[in-house]
């Protein structure tokens, strides 16, 4: 291909990846996927057993199979999913950019530069409170590219909170 | 119901003129009552034509009528706006007082569209975009402004910036009084794309729902109507196939009629301008008019689009991809549209014109690879099986015929072909030049976008991994933007090759987290 770009090097093949970023999260977070999670299949279960008792269609086994597959989910989940996540959750501040990692199944690295930042908030929920958790959420001017940062130990995600909001500077403009 | 302390603390003497308080146009006060009695026509008629027959709904619609125009007079006398030198105000709003103020330096559009209606009356609604319009933040909309204060208003959002500059020059020759160049304007040739828009099916549906509201409110049988009482009775006493065939073949005369005369009616005069004063200038329209005037510093990028039906005529159209216009629905793409369906070289000669750099145009894609295409065969064969074999389960417990399950099976080979043209459109490059750095990406085959977004409206990069494409190698690489629709991306490209690309397109910004694998 004889066309001035730089992608003609993908010809090479040469493989690259991105580094995963230095940071976990913290530790507790597993503990907090999990109780939350805990809470989500709790529910369903006790809906089940509601119909199960109150319904009247007699139909007995069909239930029981419903409960077994919802338990035997329910524990792959718990098991595998706060520490998948726990070891994709990764994220990193360099003095220009802001650069994350998250999901577990599905996978998505985040990058922004520090100059194009808008907003730095940092937030908890209740049950975070709980695990001395935080979430911290840096936007730019596309509402498509939010970089959230879950399951922060409080005192890392307001340490982190002031230094963005300290280096965040609009040298660039914001791109709007 | 609090009052706004009057802006007059300061003397109005020594306010310019243009910086005074200014209100929409007393003509606004004939617009709203006289719209809400056409939308109300249905039950309007249904009170005079039947009387006061059986239901009281036409009475509550009426009454919600009377409501809706009191509510628009108020508006006429709560809205006010002024322009000052920094900030555009405007203050609305009756029990709950509200002063919407934007920066001038922040305006990135002028939407100035005005119905039929309003243009009887001379009027124009104005719509400000700013570099935070999307979900969510509207801007500012004024309605209705005098065609010619909603002229002056553009004007000053958005020229007025370019001449102090120019006047900084000592001696320079005074600008042209016509300071435009045309890019591009309606050729009668173009309006063969009209059938092929489809854009009359959304026509016939609205008439059908006004029809339909129509009987329901009035209660008239439609078979007491001479004609319609005709074609039940024919299309009743033919055979089903024939019927249907009748049906179908004046569905589409109609479809195609109409899509014609909608294409006409939305782009007749349509014009797309460069100003002198850095802004591209979209008009168009036979009764209901709309002019578009974007700040070209701040468009970003365009995306040359193509459904499949009027690709299948060799047709295409352009979109802006620009802060403070939304990315809207229907033909005009909520103002974003730089051109009308016309033929494909059309379209890609408006797009060298207005991109920063052309080469992005012309430029050849990079293919995705056997991967990337074997993904597109997994996904379309994919569903079609899926949803295949559950129409065969639900014959088995004799919920369906077997006739619509083995007509499912159709959805195999319609998957082959769409996964064959999803992968054909597949790829992307980088073009860059001294005139600036554009990645370009192309995808889909129902509507086949090439995207091509300059550096400068990047933001930062999301890549984003599925599990399946996590075991191909493959990566979706996301672009972020505060433009257009935000986020524009890359499907399922090699990983490496995502990085790369977004390595180029922003140096530095993604250098420092590269790595090899360590195998």
């Amino acid at each position: 291909m004889e066309t001035p770009t730089d992608s003609t090097r993908a010809g090479t093949g040469e493989a690259i990846e991105l580094r995963l970023p230095r940071n976990r999260v913290s530790p507790r977070a597993k503990a907090y996927w999990l109780t939350r999670a805990l809470a989500g299949w709790i529910v369903l279960v006790a809906a089940e057993l509601v119909w199960f008792f109150v319904g009247d269609d007699g139909n007995t086994r069909l239930h029981l199979i419903g409960l077994m597959v919802t338990a035997v989910l329910a524990a792959a989940h718990l098991l595998i999913m706060p520490r998948w996540r726990y070891a994709v959750h990764r994220w990193e501040i360099t003095p220009d950019a802001v650069y994350t990692r998250f999901g577990w199944i599905d996978q998505e690295w985040r990058i922004a530069p520090i100059s194009r930042i808008q907003t730095v908030d940092s937030e908890r929920g209740a049950l975070q409170r709980l695990f001395r958790l935080a979430d911290l959420t840096v936007t730019t001017a596309s509402s498509a590219g939010p970089l959230k940062i879950h399951g922060l130990d409080v005192e890392v995600a307001q340490r982190a909170a002031d230094e963005l909001t300290g280096n965040a500077v609009a040298s660039e403009g914001d791109a709007t | 119901m609090s009052t706004q302390p009057e802006a007059a603390a300061i003397p109005v003497e020594e306010v310019a003129e243009s910086e005074q308080w200014r209100r929409l146009s007393p003509r606004m006060l004939v617009v709203h009552p006289l719209q809400e009695l056409i939308r109300a026509a249905p039950a309007l008629l249904a009170v005079l034509v039947a009387g006061a027959t059986s239901g009281r709904g036409p009475w509550w619609s009426l009454g919600g009528v009377g409501l809706l125009v009191v509510l628009g007079v108020l508006r006429w006398f709560t809205t006010t706006y002024r322009i000052t030198p920094r900030q555009v105000q405007v203050r609305k709003g009756l029990v709950r007082r509200q002063v919407l103020t934007v920066p001038t330096d922040r305006v990135r559009t002028v939407d100035v569209d005005a119905q039929a209606l309003h243009r009887i009356l001379g009027l124009a609604k104005v719509t400000v975009g700013t570099g935070r319009s999307d979900k969510g933040h509207e801007g500012i909309k004024l309605d209705s402004l005098s065609r010619d204060a909603a002229e002056r208003l553009r004007d000053e959002l958005l020229h007025r910036r370019g001449r102090p500059v120019a006047e900084e020059v000592p001696g320079a020759a005074p600008a042209p009084v016509d300071p435009e160049v045309v890019l591009a304007a309606l050729e009668p040739r173009w309006i063969k794309f009209g059938p092929f828009t489809l854009s009359g099916l959304v026509t016939v549906g609205i008439v059908g729902a006004f029809i339909s509201r129509l009987l329901s409110e009035t209660n008239i049988e439609p078979d007491r109507f001479g004609p319609l009482k005709f074609v039940i009775h024919q299309l009743s006493s033919a055979p089903l196939a024939q019927a249907i065939a009748e049906v179908v073949v004046v569905l589409i005369v109609v479809v195609v009629v109409a899509s014609t005369a909608g294409y006409v009616l939305a782009f007749w005069n349509f014009r797309l301008t460069r100003h002198t004063g850095g802004t591209l200038h979209v008009s168009r329209g036979a009764i209901n008019t709309r002019s578009t005037t974007i700040e070209e510093r701040r468009l970003h990028g365009a995306e040359i689009s193509e459904p499949l039906l009027l690709r299948s005529a060799r047709g295409a159209r352009v979109l802006a991809i620009t802060t403070g216009l939304r990315v809207g629905r229907g033909a005009e793409r909520g103002g974003t549209l730089l051109l009308p369906p016309t033929p494909r070289a059309e379209s890609e000669r408006v797009a060298r014109a207005v991109l920063a750099n052309p080469d992005a145009v012309d430029i050849d894609l990079v293919p995705h690879g056997a991967r990337a295409r074997q993904r597109r065969y997994n996904r379309a064969l994919g569903l079609g099986a899926i949803l295949a074999a559950l129409a065969f389960v639900l014959w088995a417990l004799d919920v369906i015929g077997l006739g619509i399950a083995v007509a499912t099976l159709v959805l195999l080979p319609i998957g082959l072909l769409l996964a064959a043209d999803r992968y054909r459109s597949l790829g992307h490059a980088v073009a860059k030049s001294p005139g600036g750095t554009v990645l370009v990406g192309r995808q889909g085959s129902l509507v086949r976008r090439r995207v091509m977004i300059s550096r400068e409206g990047i933001i930062g990069w999301n890549v984003r991994q599925s599990f399946f494409q996590r075991r191909a190698g493959l990566a979706t690489l996301i672009a972020t933007t505060a433009a257009g629709h935000q986020h524009y991306e890359i499907l399922d490209v090699e990983l490496g090759e995502a990085l790369r690309v977004a390595d180029s397109v922003l140096p530095g910004l993604v250098t420092p987290f590269l790595a090899r694998p360590e195998s």
